[in-house]
């Protein structure tokens, strides 16, 4: 095997009190803030360029150009905004993350705040994960307690404050922009853009929005440096990534690696697919992303290589179904999921995934027709680019990849009267009984 | 608004606790209907009103905002609101198969209570814990690796009244109420309970550890910080 491990992030959680300030600064926590505020705050976005990272919440975008997009005098004050509202079905890694270690997210939003010259940052975390945000607010009172936050930070003259907004429930404020209309008290709906939040975001105000994982990644970058970071993954995709593996796979959990190791050696690592079974499809980075299937095991996980093999690196959500499993089962699900979370604003989305699920209902009750497949089709085609946000264009994802790859399947739900599998035998029971 | 004059009070300086986290006051309106929830349960006419008064807004523009959002309810919730992942991978897995047992068990369907208002039930969508699917969650705490009997025995438990503790979470589960005032940014002072990962969490790092991975050491030609105060950059640091 030529891919190792990589854990960065993911170093310090095996220790059971991982998640306190006492246990983070013992490992070295909060160093990297210290030598930030030594360096111009230009010199930290130039080491962020640098490394090379780019956007962990799923579109990849270099987190350093983000930053250098912000004008450099605005009348509205900046803002760093964390999108802590993990909800992309499979994807399962800021929620440990933040549980186990919440102090490394802080200590990368207070680097990145002085970076981009931001007095005020917000970390939106999703309501349905209790404990987890108990532990950031715990982070932010201690970080605050120490000095490391609020009013002239360490004797720096550096102000930040740091807020933990809690969402409600709703999968679009993923989104960026329908982020911050949330933050802003309103209903959670994506805007137009341009203009991108860099110029009129939370408050009309200059702001940047990153994932968890991004700002979580900004101190080892300070500490160890851009080429450290740089040194790790493929020539496009720089660094580590945590890999979250789930379904039907021996060992599902969290691995840290660099970017570009495949399916193939993540399984290896994870003690292979259920015992007795075989891969059937997958998705490499949520269920946003097109479906892959054992012919992409050696697809090296990168931004550049999956694409190129006709899916979305994502959130590098590799959840995984075995032979016992239906497609068309779980398909009808994850339309389900987008027509419930579609936020409505946008007419392709909002009765193009009402539409899917109807057909949906018919084609798994095995009363559907080939007509029915080219209906999902044309209601793909014209949800696909046709809305303000990704959330329409993802939804459309599992649909068009599980017709091109398992058309027979389709088929033989409708030929034989209904579905041929029985949901029993893909349970983690499954045999137990 | 029909809120008792302590009850009243409390809200009143609640609010103004939450409104001044943010640069503009309409922010707060998220955290304060996770507060009114906690005085009523639910979002109330009365819980509708008060949010509106505070934040000098109309009530139809807060309850645009409370009907967006699914963990704002409309209706009556158990003390303990029981989550069951229905999405794709859970249930899949077996999330499925829970919900149907335990809905014929408790007697409700999604979205709705007992008549004893202990328990409520909701099919709910990807909780990020697919590394622990199938995955319940007790007033959006963890409950982990679940079955359909380990289900049941929950519910059972907690309409009994026993102390019930989550996979990841506190000692025990607290209330829904208890619960919604967590999320308008109020903490119990319970972060320190529970374990700080679970199984699934850890195996990478189990799995690196057992083979000597580990990632490369820092930038050797990297320039101590000009900060004498900064510490040094050591092999050992928590950034590595």
């Amino acid at each position: 095997m030529s891919t190792t491990l990589t854990p960065v992030l993911s170093r310090t959680w095996d220790q059971p009190d991982s998640f306190t300030l006492a246990a983070y600064e013992r490992e070295g926590g909060y160093r990297a803030m210290r030598t930030a505020f030594g360096m111009e705050p230009d010199a930290i976005v130039q080491a962020v360029k640098d490394s090379g990272l780019r956007g962990r919440g799923g579109a990849g975008f270099p987190t350093g150009m983000k930053w250098g997009f912000l004008p450099p005098s605005s009348p509205n004050p900046r803002y760093l905004v964390v999108n802590a509202d993990e909800s992309e079905p499979g994807t399962c890694k800021d929620i440990p993350l933040m549980l186990a270690n919440p102090h490394v997210l802080v200590e990368g939003v207070i680097i990145s705040s002085y970076a981009i010259r931001s007095n005020h940052a917000f970390i939106y975390v999703r309501g349905e994960v209790l404990h987890v945000i108990r532990r950031l607010q715990q982070a932010v009172a201690e970080a605050y307690e120490a000095g490391y936050l609020g009013k002239d930070i360490l004797g720096t003259g550096y102000d930040l404050e740091l807020v933990v907004h809690t969402g409600a429930g709703a999968y679009i404020c993923g989104e960026e922009t329908a982020l911050l209309d949330s933050l802003e008290g309103y209903r959670g709906q994506p805007r137009l853009k341009p203009p991108f939040p860099a110029v009129a975001g939370l408050y009309g105000g200059p702001t940047v929005i990153n994932n968890v994982e991004s700002i979580a990644s900004v101190p080892s970058i300070v500490a160890n440096g851009a080429d450290w970071f740089a040194s790790m993954g493929t020539e496009k995709s720089k660094g580590f990534g945590i890999f979250s593996l789930s379904g039907h796979v021996t060992r599902p959990g969290q691995y840290e690696a660099p970017l570009g190791i495949t399916l193939r050696e993540l399984l290896d690592m994870a003690g292979g697919v259920r015992k007795g079974h075989r891969l059937k499809f997958w998705t490499p980075g949520g269920s946003s992303t097109p479906l892959f299937t054992d012919e992409h095991l050696d697809v090296p996980l990168d931004f550049e290589s999956v694409g190129a093999a006709g899916s979305m690196l994502g959130t590098r959500a590799l959840q995984i179904f075995d032979e016992t499993t239906c497609v068309v089962r779980a398909v009808q699900r994850w339309s389900e999921f987008y027509a419930h979370e579609s936020c409505g604003k946008c007419t392709p989305c909002r009765e193009g995934t009402y539409w899917y699920k109807q057909v949906f209902k018919r084609l798994e009750a095995g009363q559907g027709t080939e007509e029915d497949l080219q209906t999902l089709l044309d209601l793909s085609d014209n949800i696909l680019g046709r809305s303000f946000c990704a959330l329409g264009d993802g939804a459309t994802s599992p649909v068009t990849s599980s017709i091109k790859l398992f058309r027979d399947e389709y088929i033989a739900h409708f030929t034989q009267g209904g579905c041929p599998f029985d949901p029993a035998k893909s349970t983690v029971w499954a045999g137990e009984q | 608004m029909s809120y008792a004059p302590e009850t009243l009070a409390q809200l009143e300086r609640d609010a103004k606790e939450i409104i001044a986290r943010y640069p503009k006051p309409r922010s707060a309106l998220l955290p304060m209907l996770h507060l009114v929830q906690s005085v009523d349960g639910h979002i109330t006419s009365d819980g509708v009103e008060f949010c509106a008064e505070q934040l000098g807004i109309t009530p139809a523009q807060v309850t645009g905002v409370a009907t967006f959002y699914t963990m704002y309810k409309h209706d009556r919730v158990g003390e303990y609101h029981v989550g069951v992942c229905t999405n794709t991978l859970c249930a899949v897995m077996g999330g499925d198969q829970i919900w149907d047992e335990l809905s014929e068990h408790v007697g409700v369907g999604h979205d709705e209570a007992t008549e004893d208002g202990r328990i409520s039930l909701e099919r709910i969508e990807c909780n990020a814990a697919c590394d622990f699917a199938p995955v319940m969650t007790v007033n959006w705490e963890f409950f982990d690796n679940m079955t359909p009997e380990k289900a049941k025995k929950l519910v059972d438990d907690l309409r009994a009244g026993k102390e019930v503790a989550p996979t990841r979470g506190p000692n025990s589960v607290c209330t829904w109420k208890q619960a919604s005032r967590i999320l308008a940014g109020f903490p119990d002072g319970r972060a320190g309970e529970g374990p700080q990962a679970g199984e699934p969490t850890l195996v990478g790092l189990e799995l690196a550890k057992q083979r000597g991975w580990e990632a490369p050491p820092a930038d050797a030609a990297r320039p101590e910080p000009d900060d004498p105060a900064a510490g040094s950059q050591t092999r050992g640091d928590i950034h590595k």
